[in-house]
């Protein structure tokens, strides 16, 4: 039994909707910038939505005044192209929202404590009520009017790949006819700083794959699919393409480094292969994990040399582009690897020169068109040694 | 194509044994040595980590089998290390800032911790939408096991009452009807009834709405009839909560309650709510053998 994706939604540095992403692929510019969503002496390349709040909302046709975490805004801008894009209306389906952040509403949580710190009778309640992570996905739950099945997942950086694959089982089992899965997050500097302390974060943009690289850059936006039981589909229903395997494996090496052999990754892959039925040899397209950093670029070309062997299929890491989108990127890097089946592209891996010289793999380095691919491995890795990978096929 | 049940064979849960402290309960806790035994993982854990860890591993303990999918939830997550390190932020300005509290902020890392504790490379996911955590969860847990796809799953929630989630939380009427309170509760499941077992897991609800005290009966008499089930015991958060108090996922100490606490055996259906969120969990309570 597989799953049917309907409906993509997206929005990141690189702009809003799938066709700006394409275009930015297209012509290899990037959604890295400098900082200028809240106060930092970080200076640091981030990838910020070009966007403020209040455009977002009224782009959304949202009360201006009301308040929204910027997480749920980017969730509601993308959601809310997903659940179109799929043509979903309320009534014949049992639809569910399963969404996914790493810092849900900590933009206003950090306004709310600065006050907060200086006297625990100040902070405006209201500013903080949108801490919790179900807050986004009750927001965008409201603004789609769904009234069914909604839940939330936290597992760092590959929270969406979780809620994709939570999605797609819930489908199998019959449980809903269609869900609309995926994550937001916005940056804030609680994550820039968090990055910060583990030296983590390069100083020029991150240069995946690459032996001199040195760190990964931040980014924010969100990714939504909508799935779909090939029950529901009408005729005449849009099908780019179904999502026929995923897995999920702990690395159970650190909290926050991968393993030297990438064991988890490769369990990961192995068992979405096993779930999707496939040799390894039938993928045509890794998008990889790829964050820039030593560590996991090393430890996921490990995993991918022993899984793949010498025959390695073409791969790159659109963070680059995105910068690390945390919780969303397992729903952007979803809509990404749908996006290369649909046109039928392979996006470029920027700013790669030299391979690391222990595993010497290189990276798709330039755009390509009219490829002939059919099946897709989309990686997500986080701390924790939570490691998602999902397969997409024509 | 539910082929396999679901029961429940092992249950653990740190929960407050006193009376509530100016409205606040908290949990007795456990000689954490005992269970993480390596002095320096200790003194990075915070009191959420520590306790779920310990709770985890407790459930896990002399059960023969290594899960096949660890399964966590929280409403709040890891409160005291998120605090601390938005409080280093503005106090270090930026500079320096130890990443300890930042790596153990996040949402997963109880469940990232029992993995690595126990080494386990299985299924790892956590679940973090208020009152709908713990169930969601448990639904991910039982859908394992319907499907085969694994033979015994760890599945539990945890929560931390900090001053300041108690403070804001006050402020925002949250301890109205029952204090404040906190804990972690872990079941391991299973789809074979042994004589260890000590419940089946009949069926998990969530609804959410501002549903009437009538139409929550309804719902909960049609979910009892769609299950087969004429009658049951019912455990509510006015049995559960003046034990464990408030908080988000505190509908597993509802669980762990009936699987421990109630005499004989029979249906059982537990219920909760938090705000709009409504649940209930419904068992087969099997008597020892």
């Amino acid at each position: 039994m597989s799953v049917a994706i309907t409906g993509i939604g997206c929005v990141s540095g690189l702009g809003c909707g799938a066709d700006e992403h394409l275009q930015a692929f297209r012509s290899g510019r990037s959604g890295l910038g400098k900082v200028t969503l809240f106060q930092t002496k970080l200076q640091v390349p981030v990838a910020e939505v070009k966007m403020s709040n209040e455009q977002l909302k009224d782009q959304l046709g949202l009360d201006p005044d009301r308040l929204f975490s910027r997480t749920a805004l980017l969730g509601m801008t993308a959601g809310k192209q997903a659940f179109q894009d799929a043509g979903l209306s309320k009534g014949r389906l049992r639809i569910g929202l399963i969404s996914s952040s790493s810092v849900g509403g900590m933009d206003l949580s950090e306004q709310f404590f600065t006050e907060y710190s200086v006297n625990p009778g100040k902070g405006r309640l209201r500013m903080v009520a949108h801490h919790d992570i179900g807050d986004h996905t009750e927001c965008i739950a409201d603004y789609l009017q769904l009234d069914g099945f909604r839940t939330s997942i936290s597992t760092a950086c590959s929270s969406s790949a979780n809620a994709i694959m939570f999605g797609a089982r819930m489908i199998e089992q019959g449980l809903l006819d269609a869900v609309i899965a995926g994550g937001a997050d916005a940056l804030c500097r609680f994550t820039l700083n968090g990055f910060n302390s583990l030296m983590i974060l390069d100083k020029a943009p991150c240069r995946p794959f690459d032996e001199s690289r040195t760190g990964l850059n931040l980014g924010e936006g969100a990714g939504y699919l909508v799935l779909q039981s090939e029950k529901s589909l009408t005729p005449g229903t849009k099908v780019y393409c179904r999502l026929t395997g995923y897995a999920n494996a702990n690395d159970a090496y650190h909290q926050t480094a991968s393993s030297p052999e990438g064991e988890g990754a490769f369990l990961a892959m192995l068992h979405a292969l096993g779930k999707a039925g496939i040799e390894s040899a039938t993928v045509d397209y890794i998008n990889v994990h790829g964050t820039g950093t030593n560590n996991n670029d090393l430890s996921e070309s490990t995993a991918i040399k022993r899984l793949f062997g010498e025959y390695v299929p073409p791969f790159s890491s659109t963070k680059p582009f995105t910068g690390h989108t945390l919780g969303a990127a397992g729903g952007l890097e979803a809509v990404f690897s749908v996006l290369a089946l649909h046109e039928r592209v392979i996006f470029p891996n920027l700013n790669f020169k030299t391979p690391i010289m222990q595993t010497g793999l290189s990276p798709v380095t330039r755009m390509r068109e009219d490829q002939d691919i059919t099946t897709v491995l989309s990686n997500s890795f986080g701390f924790g040694g939570n490691n998602a990978s999902l397969i997409f096929q024509k | 194509m539910d082929s396999y049940s679901v029961y429940i064979q092992s249950v653990a849960s740190i929960y407050p044994e006193g009376e509530p402290v100016e409205g606040r309960f908290s949990i007795n806790e456990p000689d954490y040595k005992e269970w993480i035994k390596e002095a320096g993982s200790r003194r990075r854990m915070s009191r959420i980590v520590k306790m779920g860890v310990t709770a985890g591993l407790q459930c896990l303990q002399n059960m023969a089998v290594k899960p096949e999918a660890i399964i966590t939830a929280t409403g709040l997550g890891c409160l005291a290390d998120t605090e601390k390190f938005l409080q280093s932020i503005g106090s270090l300005n930026e500079e320096l800032l130890s990443p300890t509290p930042f790596i153990q902020s996040t949402f997963n890392t109880i469940g990232a911790q029992i993995a690595l504790l126990s080494d386990n490379k299985a299924y790892n996911s956590t679940y973090v939408h208020r009152a709908f955590s713990f169930e969601s969860a448990l639904l991910d847990g039982m859908m394992q096991l319907q499907t085969g796809n694994a033979d015994s799953v760890l599945v539990g929630a945890v929560e931390e009452l900090t001053p300041t989630v108690f403070y804001i939380l006050e402020r925002m009427g949250a301890w109205r009807k029952f204090p404040a309170g906190e804990g972690t509760s872990f079941f391991l499941l299973g789809n074979e009834k042994t004589h260890q077992t000590v419940a089946r897991i009949v069926a998990v609800d969530m609804q959410r709405g501002n549903f009437s005290k009538d139409q929550l009966t309804q719902k909960r008499s049609d979910l009892l009839r769609r299950n087969g089930v004429s009658d049951a015991r019912i455990v509510s958060e006015e049995m559960f909560k003046p034990i464990c108090g408030e908080y988000q996922t505190a509908s597993s100490f509802g669980l762990w309650y009936a699987c421990t606490q109630l005499n004989g055996n029979g249906f059982v259906l537990i219920t909760n709510s938090w705000l709009n969120n409504y649940t209930a969990v419904v068992i087969e309570k099997f008597t020892k053998e």
